[in-house]
């Protein structure tokens, strides 16, 4: 029997942490980020993290809350504008940061997680995010090869999970999830609702229970926003 | 008189034909949405993972899952759909994706743009811009003309760090439009802001461009 399904974000967790590991995060700015595990990653006070998101929180939420609490060493981002202490830290020459065009992030995570070591892309090609990369010609235009992505950990916020793992996401909260739910050594899962197997539609699952080793319901769902904008209700 | 925020906004929706599939960046491509004609059919594409963008919501509407690039609450339309960002930036990147409007700090006479990094001051990272500007088919740029301190922004070649080599073919300032029909040749003029002259255009550009405006 599979038991996939923690009691809780510290049970989920329980073993999976140690100094200097590599975890990445799924969201884009603060949709979709798993809440519940960051608190605990926060509160077990594991240090010289990198961590690979796509952005980096805000000062008070998110991954943020691990940049005030000195526990990230580096940053694998592509975007990391809306982060006071982040950027303290770095220019104080406290917290490294290695920027990747969002796409080049996006399938550096996706092929890190097909067991693809490298691939060519176009994007950043002659610009300085191809510094020391190797460069190759296809088709007469220049390419700059980009290397997979694994994480020792990946934490991913799902809208439905079942108890094999089975994740379903809601809408744009999908982004980096399913893509960073494949790059773990060992994958952990929050979800705002549990449902037993057979409740989701094996047609519309968007990442299979294989890539998912544990699962909680998740206890953290504010999903804070960041830039609220609105138009006149005409009615 | 040269052309306002709206103005250019206005002149950048003409470049969407209908049955595109667009990207539009932050600050003033975002408004080109707005002057869209109602028979032309565009599908909007935001790079967090949404094909299909509808307006803003109104306050009862409002989901924080769902959200543009820009991270601001968007609403849904009848055809859109969600995706992961692989598959976004796939869309992106494999050239499906038909014309992405963008801003600039700098513009070169060969195509070059510059407009992510400022070194010495705080960089903030180059999100998707790097991989709009390499995989979508047509780039337009929208940019004031000249910086603040009043040196030109269409340059000979950039002096920023580049967001990409030779991916720009439509660039258009408060002062006018250069446009190209491949990305061997150079710039042509093809218009000027009203009572601009081109001697004005001439005056506060660095970069060589070809032509009289038609």
């Amino acid at each position: 029997m599979v038991h996939k399904v923690h009691p809780d974000a510290a049970s989920a967790l329980d073993g999976l942490l140690f100094d200097g590991m590599t975890i990445a995060a799924g969201g884009f700015g603060l949709c979709g980020i798993p809440e519940t595990l960051i608190d605990e990653v926060v509160r077990s006070g594991v240090r010289d993290l990198t961590v690979i998101s796509n952005n980096a929180g805000v000062d008070d939420y998110g991954l943020g809350l691990l940049l005030q609490t000195r526990q990230v060493r580096k940053m694998i981002s592509s975007y990391v504008g809306e982060n006071k202490e982040f950027e303290r830290q770095y220019l104080a020459g406290e917290l490294d940061l290695e920027f990747n065009p969002q796409g080049t992030l996006a399938e550096r995570i996706r092929a890190g997680g097909a067991g693809i070591p490298a691939f060519f892309t176009r994007t950043g090609a002659r610009t300085i995010v191809a510094e020391g990369k190797e460069e190759r010609i296809f088709n007469g235009e220049p390419y700059v090869m980009e290397t997979g992505l694994v994480a020792d950990l990946a934490l991913v916020k799902a809208w439905k999970a079942d108890s094999f793992g089975n994740l379903v996401f809601h809408k744009s909260a999908r982004n980096f999830n399913p893509n960073v739910a494949t790059c773990g050594k060992v994958t952990v899962a929050e979800a705002e609702q549990l449902v037993p197997e057979g409740a989701l539609d094996p047609d519309c699952i968007h990442t299979p229970g294989i890539f998912v080793r544990r699962v909680i319901l998740a206890t953290r769902n504010e999903k804070r926003v960041e830039k609220r904008t609105t138009r006149k209700d005409e009615n | 008189m040269p052309w306002s925020r709206e103005d250019l906004a206005a002149l950048a929706a003409k470049e969407l034909r209908d049955g595109y599939c667009a990207n539009l960046g932050i600050g003033i491509p975002t408004l080109v949405a707005n002057y869209l004609p109602p028979d032309v059919d565009v599908t909007l594409q935001s790079e967090n993972g949404m094909l299909g963008l509808g307006a803003f919501p109104t306050e009862s509407e409002v989901d924080p899952d769902i959200i543009n690039a820009g991270k601001q609450t968007i609403t849904e339309l009848p055809r859109t759909s969600y995706v992961s960002s692989a598959e976004s930036f796939a869309m992106i990147r494999g050239g499906h994706i038909d014309l992405s409007i963008l801003g600039a700090m700098e513009v070169a006479e060969n195509g070059d743009l510059a407009n992510w990094m400022v070194p010495g001051l705080m960089v903030k990272g180059p999100g998707g811009a790097m991989d709009l500007v390499s995989g979508v088919r047509r780039i337009v740029v929208l940019m004031d003309h000249r910086a603040k301190n009043g040196s030109p922004k269409f340059r000979r070649r950039c002096e920023l760090p580049l967001t990409g080599a030779n991916v720009v073919d439509v660039l258009m300032t408060d002062l006018a439009v250069f446009e190209r029909p491949d990305r061997r040749s150079p710039f042509r003029l093809r218009a000027l802001a009203p009572d601009v002259s081109l001697d004005e255009v001439r005056a506060a550009t660095e970069a060589e461009f070809e032509g009289q405006p038609l």
